[in-house]
Order: C-alpha cells, then sequence, then structure tokens
C-alpha cells in the first residue's frame, strides 16, 4: 500500500521532512487525497479522522499564513490542537530542540508541525521525537507542503504535472520553497527554469536538473508556470541587489514579461507577496493569469492529506 | 637504571628510511641503540613482530584547558594521545583566555609534562588575545616555549598584521602558522559552497576562500623572508600554489589532516554535525588532490587537527553546531588507509606523522636513533577495527564514527616509560 510508506522514516515514526527521498507515486497519493478533501471541505469537512489526536504547531519563526493553514486543517478533521511560538534569543533557540522534543514526548503529541530558521531542524527533532513531524519550513532547506499545494493547484488547471515547463523566479538562494518544487517538479517529469541574478542562485543548483536563466525575458519564453518567490527585505543593499526598483525592473514580474510566457500561463506565489518589488500588482490581481488566493485554498486540503497519511499507521494499531 | 631491549620489532626511523628487524635498547629514557640481541639483563618487550616507530608529533591539537576543561580537560587529552601513539604535540592558542602571556604558555607546557605521557609545545598566539591586530610579544613567548605562532582556529585577516608578523617572527626564526581561510568569503558558512550544501540548504564557504588567503600569504612570506606553515590545506588550487611557491624557493610549508584525505563533503549526509569542521570537508576532486599532494612531497605534514567538542556544542542544527572534530585517537588509523590502498609507502607514511612535523618544530622527537627521546608506538600495522565514537578516550566527536580502519595501536611509551597498551 503506497499510503503506509508514505513520508521519511526516521527514530520511530514517519515523518514528511521533506520533497526530496518521496517517489512519484508518494506524491500523486497525496495529492489525489488532497483533492478529495476539497470536495469535502466544500461540504464542511469530514470532522472525525484525526478526532482525540493531538497537534502542536511549533513557531520559531513568525508565520500566520502557514499556521492558521495547519490549524485549520488539524481542526476539520476533528484533532486537538495546540499553537506554540517559542520565543528567545535566535541564538539560543537550537539549544532547545532537543528539550523540546523530550517536553513534546512527555506529553504523547500524536503530530507536531513545525518550522524553525534552522536547515534541518524538523530532522533532528524527528530523531528524538515519538510524534509524526510534518516540516512547516526549515531554514533554507525544505518546505515540502507548499511545493505539495502548488503542485494540487498547477494539475487543477493544467490536468497533468509532466512535460511542463515551470519558471522559479526570485531569491532561489534563499528559499525553501523553492528547493522543494525542484525537488517535486522534476521528479514528476516538469522542466524547472531558475531565473535570477547570478547572486541569487545558489551554487551548483544546475545538479539538480534545472535550467538557470539570469535574464527574464529569456527565462519566461513558452512557460506554462511563472512561480514567483518573495524577495525579503534585507537582501537589499549591502548583501544581494543594489536596490527594490533595481530589481523589480529586471526580475519584477509585470505585464510586459508575463506577456513572454505561454498565454495560458499561470501565475503564483507562495505569499506573503512584496507589491512592487518580486510582482506588480496588476498581475498579482489579475484572475485570468494569478491563482495565489486557490493556492490558500489548497493549502488547507494538503495539510489534511498530509496528516491523514502520516498517522494512518498508528490509528490502524489504535 | 637497567636497559630495556624491544624485541623482535620492525623497527622503522622514518627520517633515515631504516626499516628492519631488530631489536632497539633503552636506557635512562633514551634509545641507546638499535642492534641485533638484547643486552644481558635488559628487560625484555617482546614486539611480536609489529612495527616499533617514533611516537607521532602531531602538530595541530585544539586545547580546552584552560577555558572549557569540560569539552577536554589536559589530563583527558594526555590519555587519548596515548592511545593514539602520539607522544608530542603541537597545542593551539586559541584557550581561554588564549596562549598570549609568556607564563600561560608555561603553564600549559608544565601541566602537559606532569602527566608524563606527552609534550605539548605550544603554538603561541601570533596576535594578543588572538584577535588578529596587535603582534604578541613574540620572543618572550618563545623564551616561555612557544614554537611556533598562529592565532589557532581564526584567521590572520589583515594583510598588515601577517606582514608585520612574518617580518617580525624572522628576528626569532619561527613560523607563522595560518588558518587559511578568508574570513569575509567564510563568514556564516557551514559547509564547502556546492550541490550537497545547496540541497541541504546550508549556507556555503566557496573553496576559493582557502585558495585566496593561501597566494596572499605566499606572496607575504616572498616580500618579508618570513616562514608561513598553512594548516589543513584541503583545496586542489591552493595545493598548487604552495607547490609553485616552494619551487620558486619562498619559505612555505604546509599540513593537511586525515579527514581531508578520508573524507568529503558527502560525509555530511543529512546534517550530521560531526562532520562540520573548520575548513569543510571538500568535494571528492579536492580530496584526491590532497592524496596527490601527500605523494609528491608538497605536504609536509600530517596532524590531527584533533578539536574537542561536547553533545551540547555538536547536538545542533548543523549551522548552529560547533566546527571541529577529535582526532587523535584516529591519526595513525586514518593515514595507515593510504598505505594499504598504495597511494603511500609505509616509511613516508610515517615521516609525515614523525620527523618531517618534528623537523618544522624544532623537537628532538620524532627519530628511532641514538640519542633520541625514547618516544615509540608500537602499531600492528594490518589489525582491523571499526571507530566507534562511544570508544574513544579523548572527545568523542570523530567525523570517523562507523568507519573501519586498519592498523592498530599496541603500546605507546614514552621517554621510555610505557603510557599505553
Amino acid at each position: 500500500m503506497a499510503e503506509s510508506g508514505f513520508g521519511q522514516k526516521a527514530g520511530r515514526r514517519r515523518h514528511l521532512l521533506g520533497i526530496g527521498g518521496l517517489d512519484p507515486g508518494q506524491i500523486r497519493a497525496a495529492l489525489d487525497l488532497a483533492e478529495t478533501y476539497i470536495s469535502l471541505n466544500r461540504q464542511g469537512g469530514p470532522r472525525d479522522v484525526l478526532r482525540g489526536r493531538t497537534l502542536v504547531n511549533l513557531f520559531f519563526e513568525n508565520s500566520t499564513r502557514t499556521r492558521t493553514s495547519f490549524e485549520l486543517a488539524g481542526k476539520r478533521l476533528g484533532a486537538d490542537i495546540v499553537n506554540m511560538s517559542p520565543s528567545g534569543s535566535s541564538v539560543s533557540k537550537g539549544e532547545t530542540l532537543i528539550d523540546t522534543a523530550m517536553t513534546l514526548n512527555a506529553m504523547h503529541v500524536d503530530m507536531l508541525v513545525v518550522r524553525h530558521d534552522q536547515s534541518g531542524a524538523a530532522a533532528l527533532l524527528a530523531q528524538k521525537l515519538d510524534a509524526a513531524v510534518i516540516n512547516a519550513g526549515d531554514g533554507t532547506h525544505e518546505h515540502p507542503t507548499q511545493a505539495l499545494l502548488d503542485a494540487v493547484t498547477i494539475r487543477r488547471h493544467k490536468g497533468t504535472l509532466e512535460n511542463l515547463t515551470v519558471a522559479i523566479c526570485g531569491d532561489v538562494l534563499h528559499s525553501r520553497v523553492a528547493r522543494s518544487n525542484i525537488l517535486l517538479l522534476t521528479t514528476m517529469g516538469s522542466r524547472v527554469r531558475l531565473i535570477a541574478p547570478p547572486t541569487l542562485i545558489p551554487s551548483g543548483v544546475a545538479a539538480m536538473g534545472v535550467e538557470v536563466f539570469n535574464d527574464m525575458a529569456e527565462g519566461l519564453k513558452g512557460a506554462d508556470i511563472v512561480m514567483m518567490l518573495r524577495l525579503q527585505k534585507e537582501r537589499m543593499g549591502r548583501s544581494f541587489v543594489p536596490s527594490a526598483r533595481e530589481y523589480f525592473r529586471f526580475y519584477g514580474l509585470d505585464q510586459a514579461k508575463l506577456a513572454l510566457a505561454k498565454p495560458d500561463a499561470l501565475v503564483m506565489h507562495p505569499g506573503p507577496m512584496n507589491r512592487g518589488v518580486e510582482i506588480d500588482s496588476a498581475v498579482a490581481d489579475d484572475l485570468q493569469r494569478s491563482v495565489i488566493q486557490e493556492q490558500v485554498e489548497m493549502g488547507v486540503a494538503v495539510r489534511m492529506a498530509v496528516l491523514d497519511l502520516l498517522t494512518r499507521d498508528t490509528r490502524a494499531n489504535a | 637504571m637497567t636497559a630495556t631491549a624491544f624485541t623482535d620489532a620492525r623497527l622503522i626511523d622514518p627520517g633515515s628510511g631504516l626499516d628492519r628487524m631488530g631489536v632497539l635498547v633503552v636506557r635512562d629514557g633514551l634509545i641507546e641503540a638499535i642492534a641485533d640481541a638484547a643486552p644481558e639483563g635488559a628487560a625484555i618487550v617482546d614486539c611480536g613482530g609489529a612495527i616499533l616507530a617514533p611516537g607521532l608529533v602531531d602538530m595541530r591539537v585544539g586545547l580546552r584547558e584552560p577555558g572549557e576543561e569540560h569539552k577536554e580537560s589536559l589530563a583527558v587529552l594526555a590519555a587519548a594521545a596515548s592511545a593514539g601513539g602520539v607522544t608530542t604535540v603541537m597545542a593551539l592558542p586559541d584557550t581561554d583566555p588564549p596562549l598570549d602571556e609568556p607564563a600561560l604558555v608555561e603553564f600549559v607546557a608544565r601541566r602537559a609534562a606532569s602527566f608524563g605521557s606527552v609534550t605539548v609545545l605550544p603554538c603561541a598566539a601570533a596576535t594578543k588575545g588572538c584577535a588578529g591586530r596587535e603582534l604578541a610579544e613574540l620572543g618572550l613567548l618563545q623564551e616561555a616555549g612557544a614554537v611556533a605562532f598562529g592565532d589557532g582556529r581564526r584567521a590572520i585577516a589583515e594583510a598588515r598584521t601577517m606582514r608585520l608578523a612574518l617580518s617580525y617572527a624572522r628576528a626569532f626564526g619561527a613560523m607563522i602558522v595560518q588558518h587559511p581561510e578568508e574570513p569575509s568569503l567564510a563568514q556564516g558558512g557551514a559547509m564547502t559552497e556546492g550541490e550537497t550544501a545547496t540541497r541541504l540548504g546550508l549556507p556555503g564557504i566557496p573553496a576559493a576562500a582557502e585558495a585566496l588567503m593561501v597566494a596572499r600569504d605566499i606572496r607575504l612570506a616572498a616580500l618579508t623572508g618570513g616562514h608561513v606553515h598553512f594548516a589543513h590545506v584541503t583545496t586542489a588550487e591552493a595545493l598548487e600554489l604552495i607547490r609553485r611557491a616552494k619551487t620558486d624557493g619562498v619559505r612555505v610549508t604546509c599540513d593537511t589532516a586525515p579527514p581531508y584525505f578520508d573524507l568529503n563533503e558527502t560525509a555530511v549526509g543529512e546534517w550530521r554535525t560531526y562532520a562540520k569542521l573548520s575548513p569543510p570537508l571538500r568535494t571528492e576532486a579536492d580530496r584526491q588532490a590532497v592524496v596527490a599532494a601527500l605523494a609528491d612531497g608538497t605536504i609536509d605534514a600530517i596532524a590531527s587537527d584533533h578539536q574537542p567538542q561536547d553533545t551540547d556544542a555538536k547536538r545542533l542544527p548543523f549551522a548552529q553546531a560547533e566546527a571541529g572534530g577529535s582526532g587523535l585517537e584516529t591519526l595513525l588509523a586514518v593515514t595507515l588507509g593510504l598505505v594499504h590502498t598504495g597511494r603511500l609507502g609505509l616509511v613516508p607514511a610515517l615521516a609525515l606523522l614523525t620527523s618531517r612535523p618534528a623537523a618544522l618544530l624544532g623537537s628532538p622527537a620524532g627519530r628511532l636513533e641514538a640519542g633520541a627521546p625514547a618516544d615509540l608506538v608500537l602499531f600492528d600495522l594490518d589489525r582491523a577495527w571499526q571507530v566507534r565514537e562511544e570508544a574513544l578516550v579523548g572527545a568523542h566527536n570523530t567525523p570517523f564514527d562507523g568507519r573501519p580502519v586498519q592498523g592498530k595501536v599496541l603500546g605507546t611509551w614514552k621517554a621510555g616509560r610505557r603510557v599505553f597498551g
């Protein structure tokens, strides 16, 4: 059974630590299940799949959007939800990770959704934890549920994940969303192009099976999907790009640049958007092209599917 | 005092190339003779045909005493050295407080000597506080026992400071030991830049950070006539620069450490923090270049770059974990891996661990000849064992955990006294 093998084994349980290591069958199973939850949600949701189970949302980094999405997903499946946002200095955050795992074990938590600013933090927790760990973003490593929800969105519009040309534009260097999407889309048989200034392209990324473009016009030609990434303000000025206006001029998505992609190309963004930096409002809000709001809806369904899949073995034993 | 005779030994003196079966006679802590039979009345140590060589001279060992004794005290370091067949070490100055005061240099050497099993030769700070700004009192530090100068795990970053250090140290005939890494390129990095770092989402350090510093310091050595020694060189590009500088007659020497010729960046796996080292593990191509530079003589010594860390410093997300691996107890066996795979002859391999570093440090150790200190290691060249972190005498943070190796230390002697085995 494909579902029983979903995710990555670490310690005593299976977890979703990344897209890396998932095969096309596992990805398809998650997407198919998400589709059924989309329709169930529109009818009010199943409400009982995770009854009596406890889900902890542990967010070391702020994120209203992702945390709320997981919270809704858990609630719609009937789980008890606890939100934890540990504070404290960023330097000492890591020191408490193992202690946190021990505490959660003592509380008999079933599922842990974790976001952390350090790559590998979810994997470190998974080694020590009795609960199923879902990586909601670890440093610049992965954000697997974002890639899954992007994939559902693409599949609903294009009918397939094979042989598409997907342009991922912007701050790839610091983006866990980009890494998860590269892994998922190449695993499913699509072509991925990265478009960014050389300072925002991670070293050696071509070995992950992608094409790299520094010229946005070149990279957008014939694209089926244009996926924009957020450029954080602190990456400008002294560090990676000289200014917001220069960045928008050469790498911001506006109607003129979008016209180079296929006429039916979809525009996506993981949010939150920096309007006028990486994306023009006219494009972001164009309901003919932008599926940014739909991505949010898919997010809840995909997270329901992931929570469901990762707890099937323990629920069967209960 | 009566003599001790080591019988049925394969005696190897790497400096002279001696390699023969025989008897080594030791008296009053010194080697008295290489003979064919034991003198009458001598105490006998039957070596059973195993190799008897000079105790290893490890020219790069991080100290955690004073300041971080919980990571590894000098007493534990001494025991770990004995277990690894190491009888002389050059200790780095980046302790807390750093070894930038003559009294501290004396303290470390004297305290280590009190255990009677290992000679600690301090590398004193090149700059006050190892901070890279003002020169430390090199002359007074040398009088107190310092054999070289450097800033430990920190590069001497400013070209002007490095120039001064190289120039001033000439007056005392001392070498400056550099951690060759351009700090502004390495800053914030956790492993070598490239595909593996990108997949793991870790900030990278470009390999060029090493070559850049090596190129600069070769020019400064040429400018000043000073002697620069590059510690733990890891990249093909830097080694090529050093190779050329040696041909050009610049006073440059270098060492490397076992992780850099035995492992590559893939040892990081999924954020294995025991494989987080400084400099970071490199690509396979660079690893092969290090092996080639050992074989052609470009590299002058193999040092363990022993850097003890405790669990609290390592059981963290990779980028936040401390760098460094323990190495004293795996130095010999991992180096012998090069011999077993035919990349290096046994005698040249042992020379890299004994006579060649001893010559750089001006130490009488590292030789198996009459009059030399009776610092000895007895080892079985072929015996296989597996490195297990929990079995280490010293700090457990080895990047070689789980690695099967061949070549086991059977006994270690310091000044004629058995200290291990």
